[in-house]
């Protein structure tokens, strides 16, 4: 056997698999989570945001947080799947389908989350029938409203030649619907030259789009912050930044989740230890511009010391207010990092997705550093006595909504690997071919 | 008030006497005789010199005045602004003594909680050595508004006559005008307010009543304008602290005195707060001189008091509880 026929078989068998019991069990616990997130939204809606942590200083909280962290995994995904397919990178093939699928899920998993904020949550349509173009949240809208059109019919055009292997595939053991499925989500690919052509075409010009728009899309992001004159936001780096560190903790969800699919469907042919080293020391540079980002924004500010900055930057180095959190996200997202994957001497898959987990978890703190204490330090100074006005903290309800939120996206990807083929076939048979593929009508030098 | 010209030429003699007139102790211009009541009331006997719109001299019963009632604006037209007005504020720190009489009148007037602050005295302090005054803080309605620029539905707006209002009823709380204010003069109804639910239509102009889960502030009282008078805040300050008035007319009022919006302005070094920041607010403010902070603190209720814990020394704040 081949190595071709090899990599079908294997690889469309995945589909064949029966969720086990310990997966049932999983995807019934997530489950719980998400209905129990449901409940924590109704209740919300019900009693008004009181039963939230914000209050008039601190607008926006976790939600907040969240929406940057999902919306950042999905142009992280969908940038770094793209710029990986029109650079014909051979090593990457049998990780693209996960990006992809990292990209679409928190796309959809991430825009709620702004709108658990909305006060008014029965008047959202108003953003469509009132919208005003001079406000970033519009921006927003649009941009992610494009990125997620253009990534589903992305992810779709992708899954085409797949999902002609698997139609064809007779020796499946799949449901009636379960073929009923990949028939017409191949939309009848019949494999002639010409449609290859054709789609390989399409394929390559959607990635194209994808760079800017997943760009541009972040930028917008940052500028929802960013425009306002808050003391902290109002940074002209903060697009660069935010677009930054959203592909730093996408490389990072993505080396998590390859170990994880790599254990669980023991792939280990497949994702190799090739591809944790590569992706560790594409971390590992973003580890290092992102160092290099922080350390200019933060000591800009200190140097020129304003008052109100200097007042926010000392509550970042209070271990009273944010020192803590500021030493714990540092240790997470730069030290551990750069001391696993920069040294040879601890560097192996366990270890480097270890990094990659606190670096996820570092960049989340990050999220919370850049968003709170800057809505509690505003140029008037907080004189109040309610706690809850002075300094932020989440409620149950924002956690049981947050988590029931981090839930879903689990649920989806999770779901998914069940019904397409989590490393794409086709792209494994792309990477097989001797010659190399062209780019743009260029060939690429031998 | 039905001719459009008729107003303008009105409202601005009428604005002028207001503060003449009610020193006076005769209610002047803004009671037009039609509001007085024909049916159903008994004459008390007292009279009372009236000035009718047309300049003449009028003796009316006590009992047969009425209170003018402002025009329902409806949430279209509260867009407009009234005609050829330009609103302003000025707030003398050094006269402010922290009476909090603005902020109650004003709590009051458009039936908010009481934790819910439109007008905030705050207390600061510029510098080490420079003194600690008091700072009431309504909304600035500025000219080049950050809150209307962010507002992805147009739910506040800034009118012709300056004002900064916003739509409760279009408004969808995404609180980003709250983010983007520089002066946090904005605040949210987190829960819902039921001392609010008066029987009255809404009107962008009144802001009453609230609604639950979306943003509201100070309005500068346009329907107090629209009848002669000045906002509850300036209504209320007991130290004639808080002038309004109309930039176009170059006339301002604390209720007591009229004043010259440019020369009260120039002759006391009026400037406005956070300059810098290029929001070119309406309001203005007089430097604090000579101010006795300590005179704020008493009879102060404890709770407020602790607000400013961080600005007063120790004993100032123990004082009373012994």
């Amino acid at each position: 056997m081949d190595n071709k026929t090899k990599y079908i078989k294997e690889l469309s068998a995945l589909v064949e698999n029966k969720p086990t019991a310990k997966q049932k069990l999983w995807l019934v616990f997530l489950l719980v989570l998400i209905g129990a997130g449901a409940f924590a939204f109704f209740y919300q809606l019900r009693n008004g945001q009181i039963v939230t942590g914000m209050r008039d200083n601190v607008v926006w909280g976790i939600y907040t947080i969240f929406f940057v962290v999902f919306l950042g995994f999905s142009y992280a995904g969908a940038l770094i799947a793209s710029i990986l397919h029109l650079a014909r990178v051979r090593w990457a093939k049998p990780i693209v389908r996960i990006l992809e699928l990292i990209a679409v899920f928190s796309l959809i998993v991430g825009p709620p989350f702004i709108l658990f904020c909305l006060g008014r949550f029965d008047r959202l349509l108003m953003i469509f029938t009132h919208g005003r173009l001079q406000s970033p949240i519009i921006w927003d809208v649009i941009a992610i409203v494009s990125d997620l059109i253009i990534s589903i019919v992305f992810i779709f055009i992708t899954f085409i030649k797949d999902f002609a292997l698997l139609r064809d595939n007779t020796e499946l053991k799949i449901p009636k619907w379960r073929r009923k499925f990949y028939t017409f989500f191949a939309f009848n690919y019949k494999c002639t030259l010409k449609q290859e052509e054709l789609l390989n075409k399409a394929h390559d010009i959607l990635a194209a789009i994808l760079i800017p728009i997943t760009i541009v899309a972040y930028s917008l992001l940052a500028c929802i912050f960013a425009m306002t004159l808050k003391t902290g936001w109002h940074s002209t780096i903060f697009a660069p930044y935010f677009v930054l560190t959203a592909v730093f903790s996408g490389t990072a969800l993505v080396i998590i989740v390859l170990w994880i699919v790599r254990k669980v469907y023991k792939l280990h042919d497949y994702i190799t230890k090739k591809h944790f080293n590569l992706l560790g020391f594409t971390m590992l540079v973003l580890c290092l511009i992102y160092g290099y980002f922080t350390f200019s924004e933060y000591f800009t500010n200190w140097y020129g010391g304003d008052l109100n900055t200097m007042m926010i930057l000392s509550k970042l180095l209070s271990f009273h207010e944010y020192g803590w959190m500021m030493l714990t996200y540092i240790l997470l997202a730069s030290v551990i990092p750069i001391v696993i994957i920069g040294l040879p001497w601890f560097r192996n898959v366990s270890t480097i997705t270890f990094a990659a987990f606190t670096t996820l978890t570092g960049l989340i703190l990050h999220r919370f550093i850049v968003i709170i204490p800057t809505q509690e330090t505003p140029f008037l100074p907080v004189q109040d006595i309610r706690p809850e006005y002075i300094s932020y903290s989440a409620t149950w309800v924002e956690w049981m909504l947050t988590l029931g939120g981090v839930a879903a996206f689990l649920f989806l990807f999770s779901a998914a690997t069940k019904i397409v083929p989590v490393i794409s076939i086709s792209e494994m048979q792309e990477s097989l071919k001797k010659k190399k593929l062209k780019i743009f009508g260029t060939q690429p030098d031998e | 008030m039905k001719d459009k010209n008729d107003d303008k030429k009105k409202t601005r003699r009428d604005f002028l006497k207001l503060g003449l007139a009610s020193g006076a102790g005769i209610i002047a211009g803004g009671v037009v005789l039609g509001n007085i009541s024909k049916d159903g009331k008994t004459p008390s006997g007292e009279t009372l010199k009236l000035l009718a719109p047309d300049g003449s001299l009028v003796e009316v019963d006590k009992a047969m005045i009425e209170e003018p009632k402002p025009p329902h604006i409806n949430r279209e037209e509260a867009k407009k602004g009234i005609p050829g007005r330009n609103f302003v504020m000025v707030v003398d720190l050094s006269k402010c003594k922290n009476a909090r009489k603005c902020t109650e009148k004003c709590q009051k007037g458009h039936h908010l909680p009481p934790d819910q602050e439109w007008m905030k005295v705050f207390l600061l302090k510029d510098n080490d050595v420079g003194p600690r005054y008091w700072f009431p803080r309504p909304c600035y309605h500025c000219d080049n508004p950050p809150c209307v620029k962010v507002c992805p539905v147009g739910a506040t707006y800034k009118r012709q006559d300056g004002i900064v209002l916003i739509d409760t009823k279009r408004c969808i709380g995404c609180k980003f005008c709250m983010s983007a204010c520089p002066y946090s003069a904005r605040t949210f109804n987190w829960n819902e307010n039921e001392g609010n639910h008066v029987n009255q239509e809404y009107s962008p102009e009144t802001s009453v009543p609230s609604e639950l889960g979306t943003v509201g502030k100070c309005d500068f009282c346009p329907d107090r304008s629209r009848i002669g008078k000045v906002p509850y805040c300036v209504d209320g300050c007991p130290m004639g602290a808080i002038y309004f008035g109309d930039a176009n007319e170059d006339a301002v009022t604390n209720g007591d005195a009229t004043v010259r919006l440019t020369t009260l302005l120039e002759e006391n070094g009026g400037y406005r707060y956070l300059e810098h920041l290029g929001t070119k607010p309406r309001v203005y403010y007089l430097p604090p001189v000579g101010v006795e902070y300590e005179r704020g603190l008493e009879d102060l209720d404890e709770n407020i008091k602790l607000r400013y814990k961080d600005m007063i020394d120790d004993n100032d704040l123990t004082e009373n509880h012994g």
